[in-house]
């Protein structure tokens, strides 16, 4: 695969005319799919695709467009042909672009990821058999997938990776159940069966009779896989310099106002401890981290190529989105098994869901509980909870009302697939915290 | 396309699988967007993704292989992969799918299309764009602005084992524009129907929706909520725009209907819904005014086509009438697990994703009710506009909704504009609250390119048309 994108890239690089350049990414994926409901296979598949997206410039002026390949070189390098042609005609028509910056280095990286996976056809019967019994629902994706980056300068980078994941639930009675993950790079059965028992366990709780309680405000854990829902709600136009310069971040009033996060906070973009490719689009190669929050204050923003033009500033390789992919909140000292113990008495949440701003220029959100969220009693889970709706301010949760975040953290391989799979994690504490609005 | 069409067809033929059942889903997708942000055209960005979808069913059980290498030896590959998968699957299967029957129709459908987008020339489309952006930058407040069309052709050919041949070109525009104001530590922004106005068609669309015009009045309707109070909280009188509505429409009718999701596939993502079985044909979801048609036929509006990605035809059909719950939506497949009748509404994203059911045009059906007199049976109400927040359960039954502009309803007249205006409920009671619905001059078309569910993920296009309609009793409350 690598060896044809390159072949690709010199193609390009052998149809260059003069005061002509190209930048190029490469992105592929060979995923099978495994959907199961009720414990059987609803639907099963697999998926081959390849594109390349090439950017031609001639001076200050550019355009990108993406195409399909199929494998087949003298048909690919046709379409990158008639793929050139289209864009020579259209340049002329387009005004020169005071943002555009594009890598004129060469620094060029291979991160090639071992293919250690079991074969879907063997890992599926297995995990069928394992949860045999269980109103199992849920996806299993596995397969590898490769990013490449080229332009004329003769920069190449490459990334693959192979890995799988599976996110399932266990549904104990109507919108009860328990949600889980695993994932990796190699199928332990093991470990899997770990991950059932602790379902399992949870299972049983769930069958007591549902608790509700009445919308106020209440003392609560966000596991983990919580608080990765309302990060990644905060990730969108938070964290970028555009939306910091345009006053849109949600951040404004801590920026710019008297809202205060707890010392105790620190977010970082770990790009090197993510699962991410560590290249851009435009060849910008990102640091290793990038702090965003540190102890509770504005650290700095991500900044991509247009915006480092746009504002006078050093672009840290951020994508045009400037969204966090690989986003890491440090540990705290809270042992995970002390957790029911601080909480006491409150709610114990383990999933969140549907997460929207109410008041994005206050950072509120709203959003619900999920599975299997808990009724705790003097540090004893005593009954599942009712669906809440939350409604809360993050200066709240994450400021004076944050009490501690624990020790131990989840790393969260994304398990999104719109349109290809998702190389974004998270590596996260779990939180409690003080008061916390429920309203519906 | 024809031609790639017709070398597709030739080497399907030539490798047909022995199975029950085998179709070849052929879908290329053309994109083109353009943007104009602070006066400074954006990268314009194309695409051409093209694959296909082998779908086989065997032995009761069914496998798809998709892929984007579209020579001999590419789908030969993905005849056998499927194969493969439909008789590994046959041993584990949720569903035998020796039930279903199997669709074998000929047909084609085409976008009407006045103004072809290709029929314009670039610098037209960017002149048109740096003019909009030009009218958003109204005052120092403003401190960013954009304004945008994206463009998309999908032509797609599906052939089946069975006979069944169907060709459809569909071409989408979404006109986009937005502006940001900031004073201190308070920023609005307003946009012309956030992503609502997509529809099928071309350039003349902008036409329809006056495009070319509304930079200044989006512009001053930022500012206005700059120095707007914040919406007031309490149970009022709501009267929703079409382009909140059709949020509402979305979470609260559409995806609880959707019967997969009745079914369980979807628990552990999109989520389950509290509409159940038995509800069907007797379950008053609404007042007597709510009437939900499923309209693939109305030819301008987003997920408009003559036959679903499975193959079934499409046709207009009431989901819910005078209020009682009728019909779900569910595809062939969805029936013929239950054995209830539903719609055609078996859709997949693109090639490279199976088809699942999935709105398609859901609409509210007109009233007799005119906006004058809506407004004039309000005491104290809330006029809201232009959805900016959606957020609902797993079930699909607590709601809280966002919008960017509202405006107090006093006494029968519309009064002092309100920001950060959200209301909140419970699906299984507020449609039962609907007290008004708007009579046709009130109805506008649109939708949503970007409607998430299944697993692996998929977004599509699904189009709302409604009227402005009144509801009694609604929750409603402020920012922070």
């Amino acid at each position: 695969m690598q060896t044809y994108f390159y072949q690709l890239a010199e193609h390009l690089n052998s149809k260059m005319r003069l005061k002509e350049c190209f930048t190029c990414t490469f992105s592929g994926e060979d995923s099978d799919f495994v959907r199961v409901n009720q414990g059987a296979i609803r639907q099963l598949g697999s998926v081959m695709q390849r594109s390349l997206t090439i950017t031609l410039i001639t001076g200050m002026r550019h355009t990108s467009e993406l195409i399909s390949l199929s494998g087949d070189f003298s048909l690919d390098s046709l379409r990158l042909d008639n793929l050139l042609q289209g864009a020579r005609e259209k340049l002329p028509y387009l005004p020169e672009d005071p943002h555009l910056l594009y890598a004129e280095t060469n620094v060029s990286s291979e991160q090639h990821g071992e293919n250690r996976l079991s074969k879907t056809n063997e890992t599926i019967p297995s995990i069928l058999e394992t949860v045999q019994g269980r109103d199992m629902v849920g996806i299993y994706a596995s397969g590898g997938m490769y990013f490449g980056f080229a332009s004329s300068f003769g920069q190449r980078n490459w990334f693959s990776s192979f890995n799988h994941n599976l996110e399932w639930s266990f549904y104990s009675r109507g919108d009860k159940a328990v949600k889980s993950y695993y994932a990796g790079f190699e199928w332990d059965p093991l470990a899997f069966q770990g991950k059932v028992d602790w379902a399992n366990q949870q299972l049983d709780v769930l069958s007591y009779p549902s608790h509700t309680i009445k919308p106020g405000r209440y003392r609560v854990y966000l596991s983990p896989a919580a608080l990765n829902d309302i990060i990644g709600m905060l990730s969108w136009g938070c964290f970028g310099v555009k939306a910091h310069r345009t006053k849109q971040t949600p951040l404004l009033r801590m920026l710019e106002g008297n809202e205060k996060l707890n010392s105790s906070l620190t977010i970082l973009e770990n790009t090197c401890e993510g699962i991410a490719p560590n290249f851009q689009d435009a060849g910008f190669v990102k640091p290793d981290r990038v702090t965003l929050i540190e102890r509770g204050k504005f650290q700095s923003t991500l900044v991509s190529p247009r915006s480092s033009k746009e504002y006078g500033i050093p672009t840290n390789g951020a994508s045009s989105y400037e969204a966090p992919e690989s986003v890491d909140i440090e540990a705290g000292k809270l042992q995970t098994g002390k957790v029911l113990q601080k909480l006491d008495t409150g709610v114990y949440v383990n999933n969140v869901w549907y997460l929207n701003y109410s008041d994005r220029n206050a950072c509120r959100m709203t959003g619900m509980t999920r599975f299997a969220t808990f009724w705790v009693e003097n540090g004893v889970i005593k009954a599942p909870l009712s669906v809440m709706r939350f409604d809360e301010t993050l200066f709240r949760m994450l400021g004076d009302n944050l009490i501690a975040l624990t020790a131990e953290r989840d790393l969260i391989m994304d398990s999104t697939t719109y349109q290809s799979r998702s190389t974004e994690s998270a590596r996260l504490p779990g939180i409690l915290v003080g008061e916390f609005s429920f309203t519906l | 396309m024809q031609e790639i069409e017709e070398i597709i067809e030739a080497r399907f033929s030539a490798i047909v699988p022995n199975t029950d059942f085998c179709s070849l889903r052929l879908v290329q997708e053309r994109e083109e967007s353009l943007s104009v942000r602070q006066d400074v055209l954006q990268p314009v960005f194309t695409s051409t993704d093209i694959g296909v979808m082998i779908t086989v069913i065997d032995k009761g059980g069914m496998g798809y292989a998709a892929t984007s290498d579209l020579t001999e030896n590419g789908l030969k590959s993905a005849v056998e992969c499927a194969t493969d998968w439909a008789h590994r699957s046959s041993k584990h299967t949720l569903i035998d799918y020796r039930i279903l029957k199997h669709p074998n129709a000929i047909g084609e459908y085409f976008t009407v299309t006045k103004k072809p987008w290709l029929s314009v020339p670039l610098s037209e489309k960017i002149d048109l764009l740096q003019l909009v952006s030009k009218d958003l930058k109204t005052d120092d407040q403003i401190v960013d602005w954009e304004a945008g069309l994206w463009y998309t052709e999908v032509d797609s050919l599906l052939l089946t084992t069975h006979g069944g041949h169907i060709r459809q070109q569909l071409r989408f525009l979404v006109p986009t524009m937005g502006a940001t104001a900031n004073a201190g530590v308070e920023t609005e922004r307003r946009t012309f129907g956030g992503h609502g106005y997509g529809r099928q068609g071309g350039m003349e669309i902008l036409d329809d929706l006056d495009f070319s015009n509304s930079g200044q009045r989006v512009s001053e309707e930022a500012l206005q909520l700059l120095k707007a109070p914040n919406c007031p909280s309490g149970v009022r009188d709501v009267l929703l725009a079409p382009d909140q509505l059709i949020l509402q429409i979305h979470e609260s009718i559409g995806h609880p209907l959707e019967l997969d999701r009745i079914l369980g596939d979807e628990r552990n993502y999109a989520g389950t819904s509290f509409v159940t079985p038995d509800m069907f044909g007797k379950y008053r979801y609404g007042s007597k005014l709510l009437n939900i048609t499923f309209d693939p036929t109305k030819s301008e509006e987003f997920a408009s086509y003559a036959f679903d990605d499975e193959g079934y035809p499409a046709t207009k059909q009431y989901l819910i009438r005078d209020g009682i719950l009728l019909k779900p939506l569910g595809g062939g497949l969805s029936q013929a697990r239950t054995g209830m009748s539903g719609v055609a509404n078996s859709r997949a994203s693109s090639w490279n994703r199976p088809p699942i059911d999935r709105m398609a045009n859901l609409n509210l059906e007109s009233g007799d009710s005119t906006f004058e007199e809506m407004l004039a049976s309000v005491e104290r109400g809330i006029f809201m506009k232009t959805n900016c927040s959606w957020s609902i359960d797993d079930s699909r039954n607590k709601f809280q909704f966002g919008c960017e502009w509202a405006q107090l309803i006093e006494n029968g007249k519309l009064t002092d504009v309100v920001k950060k205006p959200n209301y909140r409920g419970i699906s299984a009671t507020f449609w039962r609250n609907l007290k008004m619905v708007g009579s046709v001059d009130t109805v506008e078309t649109l939708g949503t390119p970007y409607c998430g569910k299944g697993e692996p993920n998929q977004s599509i296009r699904v189009g709302h048309s409604t009227p402005t309609c009144l509801f009694s009793d609604v929750d409603v409350f402020g920012g922070a």
